[in-house]
């Protein structure tokens, strides 16, 4: 499992209340270094940089390594990303390459 | 499941044995070891169970640990869901012989971004499988994933990919699916399995459920064809084929009375045996119900429980009736001895009266188990279950050493067999009840059709109720055939007068007899008496005459002498 650490950025959305102050938990599954887990690992980074001023941790779990840890968010597909904090937990599914999607499941755009 | 018969599978294609009753038989040894099985049927068809139980069984019997992945229950549901059918699954999983995995799927939780693939479903059934070491594997049921997952060609690929690996890895898998309108499944996973299907179903005929299984196909090996009726029980799952019914149990050899001293005498003087299974087939009114009530009696009476199941009648009603015959049953029901169960099976359906029926046996521990009347189990066109139930329980009761006393109606008019099941070959000891019309009357008629192991009477008796029970009478057999009741009567007295008559006539001529010899003995004693008084007069004669010519020769010699005569030659030689 690795961490990565989002830098404490300069907010340019202090007034959008979609913005959370607090750290956001991120959890990301995959399996091995698939171009598909590389990908979402590299999509994520680049929203979490512009839109969570660096207050989030991004736990990457490589479910080849600990297969056990499956169960407990009931994962299917890979690469899943799962919200875990702030509360409701979300999953999101897939490379993550849309963007749009993803703000969307994060709760960071209003669904429409 | 015998050993020889997975051999000799074992040869052609490896089976992996489910251990479910039945679906050995006709599957020929099991499901296809190391393949994938697709089970398939409505809503609440038993699919399930049916995976459960294989995993149960492979656990318990065969000692292959299984993994369960439950896509629509969670494991306390499954835990409770299957405890109803004696399956202790927490034990199992303390053991490590089962594994159950509930893999949640909800569309509204999952957001999708992008590419991706079920490598994580992949790794989780692949490490349930490892860390219990796994030989069978349930998905149940695999299709939630087409309601979770948005990407249908995504699923398609993937499922292709899980079914490939689940086969390297060598587990015996059942896969469930729903019954679809047009195809076997809703999403037609039957694409992906091609070794064995299976079919379900739960269909309502006429009010009566009925569960059937097909199997659609099984390549590589010969298997049973039919639809096959099963039953869901506190035993598990049991498919039906007539031949699965263990023929394993001991019998007796034991007596027991049935209550009826001259019926007794006709069943080579001993009665029923112990642990047989007796039916009393008949029309209506021709006192099955009495016989039931006599067995009943009887049983009590020696301390026994009879448990007494009546599908037609109350049980105040029986009590009520049976009194009118002199038997009062109340007594045994107050001091514990006899249980009534009434209620119609068509009611809660056969197969949950089956359950109820070896509940409140096992609850009760009869030695004596009475089903008044068995055909009211036959409701439409459920006879083949109907028979399958009655076979069942049948071979419950043999297995627990339980007499069964069954009843049967008849319809009125058909063969005396004409009973709509069946189940003559299941009963041991068959007693049938006739009505017997003559004479502008109506009479009952009672003999045995068979008693097996037993030399049984082979003749008619009339059977009559009483105000103190069931009497037997001979039937008067004559030249007009058998006759009954008052015409019985009414041909006894002829008879009777005739052989009074007859009697008498004997008597005269007797006397006849005797008066004829006695005067003959007069007349001999007449004739004697006047021989001896001839003969003594003659006698008398003869003596008389003899005198007379010695005083003549005297007198004769006198003269000669006297007048000096020579002795004439003749005279000399005279002296």
């Amino acid at each position: 499992m690795k961490t990565t650490k989002g830098k404490a950025a300069i907010s340019n959305h202090r007034d959008n209340p979609a913005i959370p102050n607090e750290e956001w938990i991120l959890r990301l599954y995959v399996a091995g270094q698939s171009p598909k887990s590389i990908t979402a690992f590299q999509n994520l980074k680049t929203i979490c940089e512009g839109q969570l001023n660096g207050r989030y941790t991004i736990e990457v779990i490589d479910l080849l390594i600990n297969p056990q840890l499956g169960k407990d968010d009931q994962i299917l597909a890979i690469p899943t990303l799962i919200r875990k904090f702030p509360e409701p937990v979300k999953k999101i599914i897939g490379d993550l390459s849309n963007t749009d999607r993803v703000l969307i499941g994060l709760d960071l755009l209003p669904r429409f | 499941m015998s050993k020889n018969k997975m051999q000799v599978q074992t040869q052609s294609l490896p089976k992996s044995p489910t251990g479910i009753k039945g679906l050995d038989e006709i599957t020929g040894g099991g499901l296809p070891k190391g393949r994938p099985t697709l089970v398939c049927g409505n809503a609440g068809c038993g699919k399930t169970l049916l995976a459960m139980e294989f995993l149960v069984r492979g656990a318990i019997e065969f000692n292959e640990p299984g993994v369960f992945m439950a896509f629509e229950e969670t494991e306390n549901e499954l835990t409770t869901n299957v405890a109803s059918l004696g399956f202790n699954l927490e034990d199992l999983t303390e053991k490590k012989m089962i594994l159950i995995e509930h893999v949640h799927i909800e569309r509204s939780e999952i957001e999708e971004a992008g590419e991706y693939d079920l490598e994580g479903l992949l790794i989780r059934i692949n490490f349930a499988i490892d860390s219990i070491g796994a030989k069978r594997v349930v998905l149940d049921t695999i299709e939630s994933l087409f309601g979770g997952l948005p990407n249908v060609l995504i699923l398609r690929a993937e499922l292709r990919r899980l079914f490939r690996f689940l086969k390297e890895k060598g587990v015996t898998v059942i896969i469930t699916g729903e019954r679809g309108d047009e195809m076997l499944t809703r999403q037609g996973l039957e694409e992906y399995v091609s070794d064995c299907v299976i079919v379900l179903d739960h269909r309502v005929t006429e009010q009566a459920s009925t569960r059937r299984l097909r199997i659609v196909k099984y390549r590589g090996s010969s298997h049973g064809t039919n639809e096959y009726p099963f039953l869901i029980d506190e035993t598990g799952f049991s498919v039906l084929p007539i031949t699965s019914v263990g023929l394993t149990h001991t019998v007796s050899t034991e007596r027991i009375s049935s209550g009826i001293p001259r019926l007794d005498t006709m069943l080579s003087g001993k009665g029923y045996f112990r642990g047989s299974s007796i039916l009393a087939s008949g029309t209506a009114g021709t006192g099955k119900s009495s016989l039931a009530a006599h067995l009943t009696f009887a049983a009590c009476k020696r301390k026994e429980r009879v448990l007494y199941f009546a599908l037609e009648e109350s049980p105040s009603q029986i009590i009520r009736n049976m009194r009118s015959i002199g038997i009062n049953q109340e007594q045994w029901v107050k001091s514990g001895l006899l249980r009534f169960h009434s209620n119609r099976p068509t009611f809660i359906g056969l197969e949950s009266y089956l359950t109820m029926i070896h509940k409140a046996i096992l609850d009760f521990k009869p030695e004596v188990v009475i089903v008044d009347p068995i055909s009211s189990f036959i409701v439409g066109a459920n006879e083949f279950e109907a028979k399958s139930m009655i076979m069942r329980l049948v071979d419950f009761l043999k297995m627990n050493n339980i007499t069964g006393f069954f009843t049967a109606l008849t319809g009125v008019g058909s063969e005396m067999e004409g009973l709509k099941v069946n189940v003559s070959s299941l009963i041991d000891t068959w007693l049938l009840l006739r009505d017997i019309e003559i004479g502008g009357e109506r009479n009952r008629g009672l003999y045995i059709l068979k008693s097996r192991g037993m030399a049984h009477s082979n003749q008619i008796r009339e059977f009559i109720l009483t105000d103190h029970g069931v009497e037997l009478r001979d039937v008067y057999v004559g030249p007009d055939g058998v006759l009954t009741g008052s015409a019985r009567t009414a041909k006894e007295a002829v008879e009777d007068s005739e052989k009074l008559l007859r009697k008498q006539e004997i008597e005269r001529k007797q006397l006849a007899l005797e008066r004829k010899r006695k005067a003959l003995d007069y007349k001999i004693k007449e004739l004697q008496d006047e021989f001896e008084a001839e003969s003594l007069e003659a006698l008398k004669a003869i003596s008389i005459d003899t005198e007379l010519s010695k005083n003549f020769l005297q007198l004769q010699r006198d003269q000669a002498v006297s007048r000096k005569a020579d002795t004439d030659q003749k005279h000399t030689s005279l002296k």
